[in-house]
């Protein structure tokens, strides 16, 4: 049994414009131990999934279907009194920009002292050990001092060190990480990954992790899910994507990876940009900028072998197209 | 500390300007002997009189007795009661302190729970109401809330008095009247007529900033954390929208000050206002010169103290202040 | 060119000629019933006012029209004279309706004088602070800053305890209270003005700084101080029948409504509401009906909707 199985997921906005199906009919599942890349443009619906998990959905959004299990329970549409006992707690979320998740007028130890007395009774000295031992694991010099100070004493790169070891305080048994890495630096992203990956080792934690980025994860994650306007197109494990990509989407995304293209070769760029929210075609969603699009691919909404396209097989294979 | 000393010389700067200015108002306007001297004196007692209060010497030399004088408490005497204007002052200043003090914790108190109500529950039927009561509280000319409140609770429906005091209890040395009943039903009235304008203030200040703050990633990361909802509003979101509020109460203060002078006329309350109002009808211009200096220092004692509260609250004021 | 257009008519009708600034401004600012209603408000009683010795059924100050038996009669009641006061009679058997006609009138007149001489002040001062910067900026902007860091009622009661009461004295006191707000305000959007590329182009042309000031800044200038000016006639006229209140403000021969309300104050005891009452109930829709247009042209005049 996975540790956080999705299945059909619906999450829906309903504006006044109309309703937006950010998420529409996305299954995956994480195990206990395992990287899973969720990789997809901005307003793919990745963000929102991940959210959905937490059961931080805002009005005028709400999950409208399908179902969310974690550790063999239901959570979708738990009551927010049973929610907020299982984050931070057992599930624990990383968001994007560092400068942001941190709040600017607390206490680097306030901070991370109440995730602890939200979930459990322990005293404020035990605690404060306790969080002052995270933040050295996260890789903070002088912890003991550190844990006077207020967020805007610490770099872009130091305070996500600070939401990851607040993330980790409770041991929880699935992190959703929501490009953690992206607001950083190149060279700090590697340390932020690396610090992830071995983290998550050592406490055999899950990890969804969201990117638009598919190189970052490349080498960590174990398998990658690839989201298209708020539907998976394409899941398979990190190498099978990357050396054989299926979908005709992830085949852009992959050629649009530099590393991938031999020096002096045009980088492959997927032409036009992903369907309005509020008006996506009926069948497959990817059609208006696909390069092997043909008659029948409007009316199609189908999945073979994993990939949403119903000519996958037809597909010319990747050394042709690149050719 | 530097930042404190800097301050404290702009302060002081400030006093100097002011005092010059009043004082070079009262120089170029009337003339004090024709109020102090019998109409019937000789030119020569009227010599004697100009002498003795120095108006013969030029202006400048005349702004500095008066400074000087000033540095020492002496403001001169009041024509009308014979006796030091200061005294006066400071005499009426605990009635008029524990007015404004009873307005701020009124607009405080009820402000900012309505303001963040407004601001978490935005578009519904409760926030509106909150919302257009403010606009409505903004509208109103102080004064003519005061007959209103005075109209409904005390005419119609006879609940609280309207005028004066009342009882004045004494608690670790302090007289004031919020520690007898009828002390508190006497400042019911104007303690609330007072705290309107700014009541509607601190909401609109609550709610906007609640507004701004509930949307940022740090409240999201707060519910990612699992903290209750109550933690979240009282602590996280809270400590940030105070920082705007506070700086308009400690604004405000002062301004409730000032104001007190319409609240104190109406509802006979006897504080510096009330005894400013009264001595410019009596053209009593010592007391005026009096309340004038006091109130600038209660202005500048009250911006020096905001900006050094509002460098407690965000921690990121001091920062700035290390890097300078 | 002209197969064009003979082609394909519709394509001129889809592309209208660019909408003058004006109209725009006026078909945002009707497409709010709020604002209507306010602009509609503020009509009636500024029209009213203006009209108010054709309109009353008598003239509250001429005292051969008053009647002492007319004293202090309830609203509706019918006078000695046979005249009925809808609104009631004051305390020398004044209509109320006629005593509010003619205090608005005072009141918007000292408005409409004290804020409209303020702006021009305040225009002046702070767009020549703004453009020569430097010495004369930091001065202006010193005074600006130490004026405003008091309350407006305060610096108003102080100069008036000097001048005295007075309608040239009040309306002194409300320029000298406003012009600051208006100095920085006209500095503010100068200073932002400034720096863009048509006044370096009037730069390079070598127009004069007269010219470049006021052919040029001004225009784009005007915008958000209209809307500063709307609000600061509101304040300027509740700070007038405050003062008048408090007895500092206009004299009894100029009733404003300030004036009308604190003579009526000491008949609220007893119960004889309608004195106080009414002229405030005047005062409050004149005042939230400027502050209903100004808050729309806040919104229609905002910079970040003109493209």
């Amino acid at each position: 049994m996975s540790l956080l199985s999705i299945d059909n997921l619906q999450t829906h906005f309903f504006t006044s414009a109309g309703v937006v199906k950010a998420v529409d009919g996305v299954s995956y599942s994480v195990d206990r131990g395992e990287v899973l890349a969720v990789v997809g443009e901005s307003g793919s619906g990745k963000s929102v999934t991940g959210l959905s998990v937490m059961g931080l959905i805002e009005p005028p959004g709400r999950i409208a279907g399908g179902s969310i299990r974690f550790d063999g329970k239901e959570i979708a549409n738990l009551p927010q009194a049973q929610m907020r006992k299982l984050r931070g707690a057992r599930i624990a979320m990383i968001f994007q920009d560092p400068m942001m998740t941190l709040n600017p007028v607390l206490r680097v130890e306030t901070q991370m002292i109440e995730t602890i007395k939200a979930h459990r009774s322990m005293s404020w000295n035990k605690a404060w050990a306790h969080c002052r031992d995270a933040l050295g694991r996260v890789g903070i010099p002088s912890p003991d001092e550190r844990m006077r100070a207020y967020p805007h004493q610490f770099s872009g790169g130091m305070r996500q060190r600070v939401a990851i070891a607040i993330a980790l305080l409770n041991k929880p048994d699935l992190i959703i990480a929501d490009e953690p890495t992206t607001a950083l630096d190149v060279t700090i992203q590697a340390q932020i990954l690396h610090l992830m990956q071995q983290l998550v080792e050592e406490d055999g934690t899950g990890l969804v992790w969201i990117t638009h980025d598919l190189s970052v994860v490349a080498g960590f994650a174990d398998r990658v899910a690839v989201m298209y306007a708020g539907e998976i197109v394409e899941q398979a494990t990190t190498d099978g994507l990357i050396t054989a990509p299926r979908h005709p989407y992830s085949r852009g995304l992959i050629g649009s990876v530099p590393s991938r293209n031999v020096r002096g070769t045009r980088l492959a760029q997927i032409p036009g940009g992903p369907p309005p929210p509020l008006n996506r075609p009926d069948g497959c969603r990817f059609a208006p900028r696909c390069t092997f699009r043909k008659q029948g691919c409007e009316a199609a909404q189908e999945i073979r072998d994993d990939v949403r396209c119903w000519r996958v097989a037809d597909l010319p294979a990747l050394e042709e197209v690149s050719a | 500390m530097v930042y404190i000393i800097r301050r404290l010389m702009q302060a002081v700067f400030l006093a100097l300007v002011m005092s010059f200015l009043v004082f070079a108002g009262i120089f170029s306007v009337g003339d004090p002997v024709a109020i102090l001297i019998d109409p019937e004196a000789t030119q020569a007692e009227r010599v004697r009189l100009v002498a003795q209060l120095g108006l013969d010497r030029p202006f400048h030399e005349q702004y500095f007795i008066f400074l000087g004088n000033v540095l020492q408490g002496d403001f001169g005497n009041s024509f009308v009661y014979n006796r030091p204007a200061l005294e006066l002052i400071l005499e009426r200043m605990p009635a008029t302190l524990e007015l404004a003090f009873a307005s701020i914790v009124i607009a405080v108190v009820l402000g900012i729970p309505l303001g963040v109500y407004a601001g978490l529950r935005h578009g519904s039927v409760g926030s509106k109401t909150i919302m257009a009561g403010s606009i409505l509280g903004f509208s109103v000319p102080n004064f003519w809330q005061a007959i209103m409140l005075i109209l409904i609770f005390a005419v119609i429906l006879g609940w609280l008095p309207v005028s004066g005091r009342g009882e004045v209890g004494q608690f670790m040395g302090i007289h004031s009247s919020l520690f007898t009943l009828n002390g508190l039903k006497h400042m019911a009235l104007p303690a609330i007529n007072l705290a309107i304008g700014h009541l509607a203030l601190v909401i609109r200040l609550a709610r906007s900033g609640t507004r701004e703050v509930r949307a940022q990633d740090y409240i999201r990361f707060a519910r990612a954390k699992g903290l209750s909802e109550k933690r979240i509003v009282m602590v996280h979101l809270l400590r940030n929208i105070l920082i705007p509020i506070v700086t308009l109460v400690g604004m405000s203060f002062g301004g409730l000050i000032a104001f007190a002078v319409v609240t104190e006329s109406i509802f006979a309350w006897p504080g510096m206002g009330k005894l400013i109002i009264d001595s410019i009808h009596l053209l009593d211009r010592p007391v005026v010169v009096a309340y004038l200096i006091v109130i600038v220092m209660i202005f500048i004692i009250l911006n020096l103290l905001v900006d050094l509260l509002y460098s407690l609250i965000d921690p990121r004021i001091r920062l700035d202040e290390v890097r300078q | 060119m002209t197969d064009v257009n003979t082609l394909n008519p519709d394509l001129l009708e889809k592309k209208p000629a660019p909408e003058r600034p004006v109209w725009r401004v006026i078909r945002e600012f009707r497409s709010s019933h709020l604002a209507m209603f306010g602009l509609f408000l503020l009509l009636t009683i500024v029209i009213a006012a203006f009209l108010a010795p054709w309109i009353t059924p008598q003239n509250p100050y001429d005292l051969r029209s008053l009647s002492i038996m007319d004293s202090r009669l309830a609203p509706g009641e019918v006078g000695f004279s046979g005249l009925s006061f809808w609104l009631g009679t004051d305390g020398q058997g004044r209509d109320m309706f006629s005593a509010i006609l003619y205090g608005l009138r005072i009141s918007l007149t000292v408005g409409l004088i004290a804020c409209t001489v303020a702006l021009l002040l305040g225009l002046t001062l702070g767009m020549v602070a703004a453009y020569f910067g430097g010495r004369i900026d930091t001065i202006v902007m010193r005074l600006v800053d130490l004026h405003l860091s008091f309350p407006p009622i305060l610096v108003a009661l102080i100069l008036l305890a000097v001048l005295g009461r007075g309608l040239e004295n009040i309306i002194l006191a409300l320029i000298i209270v406003q012009w600051a707000t208006f100095a920085r305000m006209a500095r503010a959007t100068a200073l932002s003005e400034r720096n863009r590329e048509y006044v370096e182009a009037a730069k390079s042309l070598g127009l004069s700084r007269t010219r470049i000031l006021f052919g040029h800044l001004l225009p784009n200038c005007m915008p958000p101080l209209m809307v500063l000016y709307t609000v600061e006639i509101a304040s300027a006229i509740a700070l007038e029948a405050t003062l008048s209140f408090l007895g500092v403000g206009l004299p009894s021969t100029q009733p404003s409504l300030g004036l009308l309300i604190s003579n009526g104050f000491q008949f609220v005891m007893s119960g004889q509401y309608w004195i106080s009452v009414f002229p405030g109930i005047a005062l409050l829709l004149l005042i939230v009906a400027i502050n209903l247009v100004g808050d729309r042209l806040r919104d229609v005049l905002n910079p970040r909707n003109i493209t």
